[in-house]
C-alpha cells in the first residue's frame, strides 16, 4: 500500500517544477545577500532556512492540495470510495508532501555549499530534515481535512505558518527575547527543527530533547490527519 | 441488487432523507428523479459510503453498507456529479490510479485499462491530459474509471448534467450496454427524457421520500395519458385525461389557446412534485 502511494506521488512529478523555480529564485537571492553579511552568519542561517523551507513547502504542498482536492475538486471522493484506509492514504498524501519538502531542502543545501556554508551534513542531517518535511506534512494534511474553505486555508497559514517562519529561529537565536516570549516558541516544532539542524550542521552534538520533541509532533499530527480523515468519512 | 430499508439522513434539522424503502433488481437501470433537494444525491452518498446514513440500512448484493466496507467497496462503481478527474494526469494514469488503489496486479490493470480505453473510445486519446478532455470525454473517462475494478453495480450521479445532445447519447449508448452486459445501474437525472429513455423503472423522490415508483409507461398512465394545457397571459394549466374524448371535449369548452397532447413524464414529475409546492 505504501509503496503503490508512493509510486503515485512520482505521478505527480510536474507539480514539482512550479516550487521548484520558486525555490531556485528564493535561494539564489537569499544566498547572494547573505554572502554580503559575511560567512559566520550564512552558517548560522543555512540550517534555519533548511528547516524554514521544509515547513513551508512541505505544509502547503499537503495542505493546499489536499484541501483543494476535498472541497473544490471533489477528487476526495475517489479516495474514499476506493478500498483503502485513512492511515494508508494519510501516509500517501505526506509522503508526497515529503517528497517535494526534502527537493526544496537539497536544492538550498546545493545552493549553501556554492556560497560556501561548511555544513556537516550526515546522515542525521538528512533524518531530521526527513522528518521536518513529514512533520509539517501531516500537519498540512490536518488544516486541509479540517479548514472548510480555502480562504480560511490562507488564514490558517497566516495564523500558525507565518509566526513560525519568523520567530522560530531562523533568523535571529530566540534566548534574546523576553522570557515570556521564548518559551512559547521554545514549544514550537520549527524551533527545534531549527536547533536540530544548527547543531548537526556545526558538529557540536544532538540535542536528544528536540528530537524528541520533533518525533512527538510527527506522531501527533499524523495520528490527527488520520483521524480526520476517518471522521469525514463517518460523517 | 439494492435492498434499501428505512434509511434516513438528517443534517440538523433537515431531514435530507426521510426513511427510503426500495429495491433495485439486478440487471436494472433505475432512476431516481426529483427536484434540486430532494435528497438523490444524498441516498447516492450513503449507498457508496461517502456519507454516513442516521438511520436504517442498505445491501448491495447482499453486503450491508456500514459493516461491510470493504466487500461493498468491491462491488460498487461510482460515477460523480462533479468532474473528479485527476486533471494533472493522463487519461490512462486516471485508471491507472483506480487500479492501484483497488489493488489490481499489474498485468490485469494494462488488460482492464486497454480494454476500457477501446469501451469509452478514448484509446488515441490515452495520454492525453484528462484536463483537456471534452465534458463528454470527461464524463467518459469517469465512467470507465468506476468500470476498472469491474463492479456488479454502477451509480450514476446525473451522468450527462451540461453535455450536448449528440454526447448524451452517446453516454445513453454506453450506460445501455454495460446493462446489456448484466450491470445494475442506480442514476439520478433531473432530465425526464433520459429516464424514459433508459430506465425500466422509476423512482421519484421529493422532500427526502419517495412518492413515486414504477415503469415510466405506468406512470404516465396514472397522472392521465392526455394532457390539455391552456396557455393564458403567460401562465399555463394542465388538466390530465385518461382518455382522448374526455380530453377534447374539456378543451372544446375552453376560450383560451390549448395544446392537446400525450403525457409525458415531465407531466408525472411536475404533478407530483409541483402540487407540493407551497404546502
Amino acid at each position: 500500500m505504501i509503496v503503490l502511494r508512493r509510486t503515485f506521488s512520482k505521478f505527480f512529478a510536474s507539480r514539482l517544477v512550479g516550487p521548484l523555480l520558486y525555490l531556485v529564485a528564493f535561494g539564489w537571492g537569499l544566498g547572494r545577500s547573505i554572502q554580503m553579511d559575511g560567512g559566520s552568519y550564512l552558517e548560522f542561517i543555512v540550517p534555519g532556512i533548511i528547516a524554514l523551507s521544509a515547513m513551508n513547502t512541505s505544509f502547503s504542498a499537503v495542505g493546499i492540495n489536499l484541501n483543494m482536492s476535498r472541497l473544490y475538486h471533489k477528487t476526495l471522493d475517489e479516495y474514499l470510495i476506493a478500498p483503502i484506509s485513512p492511515g494508508a492514504f494519510v501516509l500517501g498524501k505526506v509522503l508526497a508532501g515529503t517528497v517535494r519538502g526534502l527537493i526544496a531542502c537539497l536544492i538550498i543545501l546545493a545552493l549553501a555549499f556554492l556560497f560556501g556554508a561548511r555544513l556537516a551534513a550526515n546522515g542525521w542531517f538528512f533524518l531530521v530534515v526527513l522528518l521536518t518535511c513529514f512533520l509539517f506534512s501531516a500537519l498540512g494534511a490536518v488544516a486541509a481535512m479540517v479548514v472548510n474553505s480555502h480562504e480560511d486555508m490562507a488564514n490558517f497559514s497566516t495564523f500558525v505558518i507565518l509566526p513560525m517562519s519568523f520567530l522560530c529561529g531562523t533568523f535571529f537565536s530566540p534566548d534574546r527575547l523576553p522570557q515570556v516570549f521564548s518559551f512559547v516558541i521554545e514549544i514550537l516544532p520549527l524551533t527545534h527543527a531549527s536547533y536540530l539542524l544548527r547543531a548537526i550542521g556545526s558538529g557540536t552534538g544532538m540535542p536528544g530533547l528536540s528530537l524528541a520533541a520533533l518525533v512527538l509532533y510527527t506522531a501527533v499530527f499524523y495520528a490527527g490527519g488520520v483521524l480526520a480523515v476517518w471522521k469525514v468519512r463517518k460523517s | 441488487m439494492i435492498e434499501i430499508k428505512q434509511l434516513a439522513k438528517q443534517y440538523g434539522n433537515i431531514q435530507a432523507v426521510a426513511g427510503l424503502d426500495l429495491i433495485i433488481d439486478a440487471g436494472e437501470i433505475f432512476g431516481l428523479l426529483g427536484p434540486n433537494g430532494a435528497g438523490k444525491t444524498t441516498t447516492i452518498r450513503m449507498l457508496t459510503m461517502l456519507t454516513r446514513p442516521s438511520g436504517g440500512s442498505a445491501f448491495i448484493n447482499g453486503c450491508e453498507i456500514t459493516r461491510d466496507l470493504g466487500r461493498v467497496k468491491k462491488e460498487i462503481g461510482v460515477v460523480p456529479q462533479h468532474i473528479n478527474l485527476d486533471l494533472e494526469l493522463t487519461a490512462r494514469e486516471n485508471l491507472e490510479l483506480h487500479g492501484r488503489l483497488h489493488k489490481m496486479p499489474g498485468a490485469e490493470r494494462r488488460r482492464r485499462i486497454q480494454e476500457l480505453l477501446d469501451y469509452v473510445e478514448l484509446a488515441d486519446r490515452a495520454h492525453d491530459l484528462a484536463g483537456k478532455f471534452s465534458g463528454g470525454m470527461k464524463r467518459r473517462l469517469m465512467i470507465a474509471r468506476a468500470l476498472m475494478h469491474r463492479p456488479g453495480v454502477l451509480f450514476l450521479d446525473e451522468p450527462t448534467a451540461g453535455l450536448d445532445p449528440q454526447t448524451r447519447r452517446k453516454i445513453w449508448d454506453l450506460i445501455r450496454r454495460m446493462n446489456g452486459e448484466g450491470m445494475t445501474v442506480l442514476l439520478t437525472t433531473h432530465y425526464i427524457e433520459e429516464a424514459d429513455a433508459l430506465c425500466r423503472r422509476v423512482g421519484i423522490m421529493d422532500r427526502g421520500r419517495l412518492i413515486a415508483l414504477d415503469t415510466p409507461a405506468e406512470l404516465k398512465k396514472k397522472v392521465g395519458e392526455i394532457v390539455v394545457e391552456a396557455h393564458k397571459q403567460g401562465e399555463t394549466e394542465y388538466r390530465f385525461f385518461t382518455g382522448r374524448e374526455q380530453a377534447l371535449e374539456y378543451a372544446g369548452n375552453l376560450t383560451k389557446n390549448v395544446t392537446i397532447r400525450e403525457a409525458d413524464l415531465e407531466d408525472v414529475f411536475v404533478e407530483l412534485t409541483g402540487r407540493k409546492v407551497g404546502d
